[in-house]
C-alpha cells in the first residue's frame, strides 16, 4: 500500500425524504457508479436511483423446475424403474401420487434459489467493503442515509463532486479510501 | 350524447373539488418513536446485562428439556412398550404432540408470509418471534415421528436413500410425504428467519463492542451494509419467499392431516380434514404468539411496539380461526350423519358420548367456546384475560389432537378389537420435556438475536415514508 486509493465520497441526510430527493438529483445528473445506504428499504428509492426490477426471480423460477420436474423423475426413477414394488394394486408411477411430495421439493428448491439468487445478485457475503471502514457509516443499520458516489464512476471528479454533493443537501461530505 | 357529456362535464368539476377523505390509520408504533429509538429498544434487549429472570428461566427450562432426553434415551434402550400404545391404539400421544407442535408453528408462517402478502403492517413487530416460534416447535415436532418408529436406527429409511436391500422408500405413502413437508417446512421457515434477519445482525454487528461479538454478528450478517441496490434484491427476495411459504404452510397441514385422511379409520377418511387442520393450526398457533408475546411485552416495556392494536388484530384472528373449528366440528356431525355410514356415525357418537367424551368437551369448550370472548374489546384490552383465553386455546388444541387420533382408533370396525387407551408416565415426561426444549431455545433467541425486526418497524413508521414531513403537512 504505497498510497491510499480514493474509493469515493460520501455524504449524509437526515431523512428518508432528503435522501430520495438527492438521489433524483444524482440518477438526474448521470452518474452511474454509485450508491444509497439505508437502514431499511426505503419506498420508491429504486425509482429515485434509477435501479432494475431485481432478477431474483429468475433464480426462483429455475430452482420451482428444478424441484417439481426432479422430484417427478426421483419418484419415477425409485419406485417405477429401479425397484419397482406393487403397492396396493396401484400403478408403478402416476403423477398424482408424486404430486405431493414434488410439490414439496418445488418449494424447498425456489426457496434456495431465490436466496442463492440474492446472494449472488448482492455479491454477498462480503466482509470487506470500502463503505463499511468510515465509522459514520455504522448510523447507517441505525438512523442514518448516505449517498456514495464512487471514483471509478467516468463523471467523478472529486471537487466538483463535492460541491455537487454539498449542493444536494449533503452534510458531511467525506472521502472514503480503498 | 349532449346529456351524457354534460354529466361527466359535472363529475369532472366534482372530482377536481372533492378531497379524498382521510382514512384514520392506526399507528404502528406508538409515542412517534424515531429510528434510534427503535434500534436502542431492540437491541437493548441483547447488549444489556443477563436478567435474573432469564437465568432461572433458563436453568428450569433445561432441566425440564431433560424429560425428554431421558425418556427418549429409556424408550429407545426399553422399547415402545413403555409407552402406553398397545392394539388398537397404536398412534398415541407420540403423534398427538407431533400435529400439536407443527400446528403451533404455524401461526409464525402466516404471521411472516400470508401477511406480509396481503400487507399487514402490523405484522412487522411480531414476526421475528413468531418465526423463531416455529423453528423451535418444529424442532420439538420432529422428535415424536422420529422415536415414534419404534426401532428408530432404522429411522434412515425415510430419505431417499435405498436401505441395505437396495429398496427405495415407497412414495405412494402419506407418511413418506409427511418426511417431506415437515423437512421442507423446517428449512425453509428457517431461511426465511435468517433472511429477514440479515440486515438486524448488520445492526448489532456495527453496536458490537467486543470482538466476539463483532466476529460472530459480522460473520452472519454476511457483510450487509444497507446498500439500495441490495435492498432491491432483498425485497424481491423476501417477498418471493413469502409467497413461497404461504403455499407451503397450507401444504404441510394438508399432508399431516393426509397421514389421517388417506386411511379408512371411520372419523379420519374424511375429505374436511386439511382446511380444518389448517385453521386449528393457525387457531393455536396465534394462540402460542400470544403466549409468548404478552409476557414479553410487559418484561421488556415493548407496548410502543407491540401496541394493543397488535394485540387486538391476533384476538381477531385466533377468534375466527376458532370459529372456524367449531365449524369443522359440527361439519363433521353432519356429514357423518348425512352420509349414512354407520361406522361414521357411531365414530361420531362415540367421540362425544362415549369413553372419551371428557376429552372432547374439553375441545369443545377450549377451542369453540373460550375464544368467542374475543368478541368483546374489553376482553381484548386486558391482557390477563386475554393471556388466560391463550392458555385454554392451547390446552383445547392438544385435546382436538388427542380426539382424532385415540377415539377413531380405540373403537374402529370391530366390537371386539375395542379397547381403551391412556398413556403411561413416560409418555407424559416426554410430552412435557418437549415445553422445556422449546423455552430453551426460545431464551436463547431472546438473548442473542434481534426479537424484532427493526429495520422492518422502521419502515413502516410514518417518518420513513419519504413523502411525509416532519412538520406534518403532505409533501
Amino acid at each position: 500500500m504505497s498510497e491510499e486509493k480514493t474509493y469515493g465520497l460520501m455524504a449524509s441526510f437526515e431523512t428518508p425524504g432528503d435522501v430520495m430527493h438527492a438521489a433524483e438529483k444524482v440518477r438526474d445528473e448521470g452518474f452511474k457508479q454509485w450508491d444509497v445506504i439505508t437502514p431499511f428499504p426505503v419506498h420508491g428509492m429504486d425509482q429515485a436511483m434509477g435501479v432494475q426490477r431485481s432478477r431474483v426471480p429468475m433464480f426462483t423460477l429455475i430452482g420451482g423446475a428444478i424441484g417439481f420436474f426432479g422430484g417427478n423423475l426421483m419418484i419415477w426413477f425409485m419406485n417405477a424403474y429401479d425397484y419397482p414394488i406393487i403397492v396396493g394394486g396401484k400403478p408403478m408411477f402416476s403423477p398424482m401420487y408424486a404430486f405431493p411430495v414434488s410439490y414439496e421439493l418445488t418449494i424447498l428448491l425456489a426457496a434456495f434459489g431465490t436466496i442463492i439468487g440474492m446472494f449472488l445478485l448482492n455479491r454477498l457475503p462480503m466482509h470487506y467493503h470500502p463503505a463499511m471502514k468510515h465509522d459514520a457509516v455504522a448510523r447507517a443499520s441505525d438512523d442514518g442515509f448516505f449517498i456514495i458516489i464512487e471514483s471509478s464512476d467516468p463523471k467523478f471528479e472529486e471537487k466538483t463532486t463535492t460541491a455537487f454533493l454539498k449542493d444536494i443537501g449533503g452534510a458531511n461530505v467525506t472521502k472514503l479510501e480503498d | 350524447m349532449i346529456s351524457l357529456d354534460n354529466t361527466a362535464s359535472v363529475n369532472e368539476s366534482l372530482i377536481r373539488e372533492a378531497k379524498p377523505a382521510s382514512v384514520p390509520r392506526r399507528k404502528l408504533v406508538e409515542n412517534d418513536r424515531d429510528f434510534g429509538w427503535i434500534t436502542e429498544k431492540v437491541c437493548g434487549i441483547v447488549e444489556g446485562e443477563t436478567p435474573t429472570w432469564w437465568w432461572v428461566c433458563f436453568l428450569i427450562s433445561g432441566f425440564v428439556s431433560l424429560f425428554t432426553v431421558v425418556g427418549t434415551i429409556y424408550l429407545i434402550a426399553a422399547g415402545v412398550g413403555v409407552w402406553g400404545l398397545s392394539n388398537p391404539v397404536n398412534w398415541g400421544w407420540a403423534i398427538v404432540n407431533f400435529v400439536f407442535w407443527i400446528g403451533i408453528g404455524h401461526a409464525g408462517t402466516l404471521i411472516s408470509a400470508i401477511l406480509c402478502l396481503l400487507k399487514q403492517n402490523w405484522r412487522t413487530s411480531i414476526n421475528r418471534a413468531a418465526e423463531a416460534m416455529t423453528i423451535f416447535a418444529v424442532v420439538c415436532a420432529g422428535i415424536f415421528p422420529l422415536i415414534h418408529v419404534g426401532r428408530v436406527w432404522f429411522a434412515w429409511w425415510l430419505f431417499p436413500i435405498p436401505n441395505a436391500n437396495a429398496i427405495w422408500p415407497q412414495f405412494k405413502s402419506p407418511l413418506l410425504w409427511d418426511v417431506f413437508a415437515v423437512s421442507t417446512y423446517g428449512t425453509v421457515s428457517f431461511l426465511f428467519w435468517y433472511v429477514g434477519m440479515i440486515p438486524d445482525l448488520a445492526t448489532l454487528r456495527d453496536r458490537a463492542k467486543t470482538k466476539i461479538r463483532q466476529v460472530l454478528y459480522g460473520f452472519f450478517a454476511m457483510g450487509w451494509r444497507g446498500s439500495n441496490r441490495h435492498w432491491s434484491n432483498y425485497e424481491m427476495a423476501y417477498l418471493l419467499l413469502a409467497g413461497l411459504a404461504t403455499p407451503l404452510v397450507l401444504s404441510v397441514h394438508t399432508i399431516v392431516s393426509f397421514d389421517f385422511a388417506v386411511s379408512l379409520i371411520p372419523g379420519w377418511h374424511t375429505t374436511i380434514f386439511p382446511p380444518y387442520f389448517v385453521a386449528g393450526a393457525i387457531f393455536s398457533g396465534f394462540g402460542m404468539v400470544l403466549t409468548i408475546m404478552l409476557p414479553l411485552r410487559s418484561i421488556y416495556g415493548l407496548h410502543d411496539l407491540i401496541t394493543q392494536y397488535h394485540i387486538d388484530c391476533m384476538c381477531k384472528i385466533t377468534l375466527a380461526t376458532g370459529s372456524m373449528v367449531g365449524y369443522a366440528y359440527a361439519i363433521e356431525f353432519f356429514i357423518a350423519w348425512y352420509g349414512a355410514n354407520d361406522f361414521e356415525s357411531f365414530a361420531f357418537i362415540n367421540r362425544a358420548f362415549g369413553p372419551y367424551a371428557w376429552a372432547y368437551w374439553i375441545m369443545v369448550t377450549c377451542n369453540v367456546i373460550s375464544p368467542q370472548l374475543f368478541w368483546f374489546r374489553k376482553v381484548r384490552e386486558n391482557a390477563a384475560l386475554v393471556w388466560i383465553v391463550c392458555i385454554f386455546v392451547n390446552i383445547g388444541m392438544w385435546f382436538e389432537r388427542f380426539v382424532i387420533v385415540v377415539t377413531s382408533l380405540s373403537r374402529d370396525f370391530l366390537p371386539s378389537s375395542w379397547g381403551y387407551y391412556s398413556p403411561t408416565i413416560v409418555d407424559i415426561m416426554t410430552y412435557v420435556g418437549t415445553f422445556g426444549i422449546f423455552t430453551f431455545l426460545f431464551l436463547l433467541f431472546l438473548r442473542f438475536l434481534p426479537l424484532m425486526a427493526m429495520a422492518e418497524i422502521k419502515a413502516v413508521t410514518p417518518q420513513a415514508d419519504p413523502h411525509h414531513n416532519a412538520k406534518g403537512g403532505a409533501h
